[in-house]
């Protein structure tokens, strides 16, 4: 088995050792979801073609944020956190000496964690849901393979935020407090709490360009057949241009801190 | 040629101190100023000195993670802040305060990690396991979680993880650091075996100058980064002026025992301290005390190697 793959299948396997947290995660995402629901009802019976849903939509998509929270870790955590605790506690030097890139590390790592959480608080609640509501599927393969495509695009994107959050600790030390704000710009953007087609004006057309809205706001789209098309394309492409430009970053900025602790001393 | 060569080795850091609401004055540290090193393949090197005296700083360098300021440095022939990759594959690190394991993964994850990491021969990597399972008892620890492991069973886990790679250089930092005595006495005793039966060339920084009496014929002592001893424990003896003590418990209280050779340093009741110098015999001494007195007991105590390097600290 090749490196990247074994350290993604023990990250999976480190997520799946908890097994009380994990049944009490999805516990919570299932109530979050029917709450959500109600709200949503409410809302779609004032104005039942509100962003261009219809109520099915917005219960569909309440759904879907629930299963991507953990997914993509709107609220922040995964690999990136070892990463901030390494920096804090200094230890990262020593990831600085082994033969073995370290953004590879930690993508390979992420992705582990969010495949055992896609699998588990990603598609346990969606089943859950789908019992209790008449939810929307997608419409063919096709729409199931471009969301197939979406999600791993998704998580790159958020990996991407969350790694730049936790190196910004290689200058501030303590990247705590980056990582709260960076997680409610995360809540607020993504479309969580309200989804992006309900913005207002200016707002809406800028939320849709920003990273955030690859978190959900597109995967749900694509699911939901509101993007058809080219439009599908168009959204991939808009995750694969945030997920390459990102992950550059993340790659530049690991550069520079590298420099800073081994030509500087730290 | 050496394994380790250094040549006039500098390491200054910048540091910033506010002074005033805006200003903030540059001052050069330097951690390590012009050192030298030669070390040769197999042996066992002790590198002390007291905190800040730029140990860690000059084990940073040696690993390729820490740049040199100035001077020439080679590790295995190579420079290793330039080839710092090609060179892990031909060293190992513990640091006794950090850990390479993972956290939440078992023991015999994160070694199967670093098989792949440093791309080692699956029965080369086997044969490894096995013996350094054996030498550190760590048969029953290999399926639990590295955080329930206690701080000696850790790093026993650490030296493994270190080792598995066959590397021919070893840096130890603190390696006993909070370890108690009888972890001490194994680990010591497993380094020992790992320098005699592979070879591989140590380099044991410590506060622990028992490490050092245990482990290592030449000692390098640094102080303010620079290098104020180099050489055989017995030749630091000498230097810092070190002495033995023989204890003697006399039948009756008596005055000081004067002989030739040694001074009274000490008198509590029937009990006497004598000293000598370290690197003198004790068996005249003896025989001269038990002579001229009756003796009921005797004992010798080593010299403290702390004195002693305390006494070169002071000189230089």
């Amino acid at each position: 088995m090749p490196l990247h793959v074994s350290i993604a299948t023990r990250a999976f396997r480190r997520y799946s050792t908890y097994t009380a947290a994990t049944l009490a995660g999805i516990f919570t995402n299932c109530v979050f979801g029917v709450i959500v629901c109600f709200v949503y009802t409410a809302v779609w019976d004032q104005s039942p073609r509100a962003g261009g849903y219809d109520v099915q939509d917005a219960l569909t998509y309440a759904w879907l944020g629930q299963a991507m929270i953990m997914t993509v870790a709107v609220w922040g955590g995964g690999s990136p956190d070892d990463l901030a605790e390494r920096i804090r506690s200094g230890d990262v030097a020593l990831d600085f000496y082994r033969p073995v890139g370290i953004l590879g590390w930690y993508v390979a790592a992420d992705l582990g964690r969010a495949t055992f959480h896609l699998l588990t608080r990603g598609i346990a609640p969606t089943i859950v849901g789908a019992l209790l509501f008449d939810l929307r599927w997608p419409s063919g393969p096709i729409t199931w393979l471009a969301v197939a495509a979406s999600i791993p695009l998704a998580v790159l994107v958020s990996f991407s935020l969350r790694f730049l959050v936790a190196a910004s600790g290689f200058w501030i030390l303590d990247s705590q407090g980056t990582k709260v704000l960076a997680a409610s710009a995360a809540v607020f953007f993504s479309g969580l709490t309200v989804p992006l087609v309900l913005f207002p004006g200016w707002l809406q057309d800028v939320a849709v360009l920003l990273p955030w809205a690859t978190f959900l706001q597109v995967p749900a789209d694509i699911w939901l057949g509101q993007r058809s098309g080219l439009e599908v394309l168009a959204g991939l492409g808009l995750q694969l241009f945030w997920a390459v430009a990102l992950l550059a970053g993340c790659a530049l900025v690991l550069r520079t801190a590298e420099r800073k602790v081994v030509v500087q001393g730290g | 040629m050496g394994l380790i060569e250094a040549r006039g080795l500098s390491r200054t850091f910048t540091v910033y101190k506010r002074s005033g609401r805006l200003n903030r004055t540059r001052t050069e540290v330097r951690a390590v100023h012009d050192l030298d090193l030669a070390i040769e393949p197999g042996e066992m090197v002790g590198y002390i000195g007291p905190n800040g005296a730029g140990k860690s700083t000059t084990i940073k360098m040696l690993t390729g993670i820490l740049v040199p300021t100035g001077g020439h440095l080679r590790v295995a022939g190579v420079d290793p802040s330039r080839k710092r990759r090609a060179l892990a594959h031909r060293i190992g690190v513990v640091f006794g305060q950090r850990t390479t394991l993972w956290w939440d993964l078992p023991l015999r994850d994160s070694f199967e990690l670093l098989q792949k990491i440093y791309r080692v021969p699956s029965d080369r990597f086997r044969t490894n396991l096995a013996e350094f399972v054996e030498l550190l008892d760590l048969g029953d620890l290999l399926d639990t979680p590295v955080r329930q492991l206690s701080l000696g069973q850790r790093m026993r886990g650490d030296i493994t993880a270190a080792l598995l790679h066959d590397p021919e250089i070893l840096y130890l930092d603190e390696p006993t650091i909070g370890l108690d005595v009888i972890s001490k006495g194994r680990l010591r005793e497993f380094l020992r075996t790992l320098n005699a039966e592979r070879g591989v060339t140590l380099l044991l920084t410590t506060h622990d100058l028992q490490d050092i009496e245990a482990l290592c014929r030449r000692v390098i002592v640094i102080d303010h980064g620079t290098k104020v001893f180099d050489g055989a424990l017995t030749e630091l003896h000498r230097q810092g002026g070190s002495t033995r003590t023989l204890v003697v418990d006399l039948v009756d209280e008596a005055p000081p025992i004067s002989v030739e050779g040694a001074t009274a340093r000490r008198v509590e009741g029937p009990r006497q301290w004598l000293s000598f110098p370290a690197d003198a015999s004790a068996a005249p001494l003896v025989a001269a005390v038990a002579a001229a007195y009756d003796v009921a007991d005797l004992s010798i105590q080593e010299p403290d190697i702390e004195d002693v390097i305390r006494e070169l600290y002071s000189r230089s």
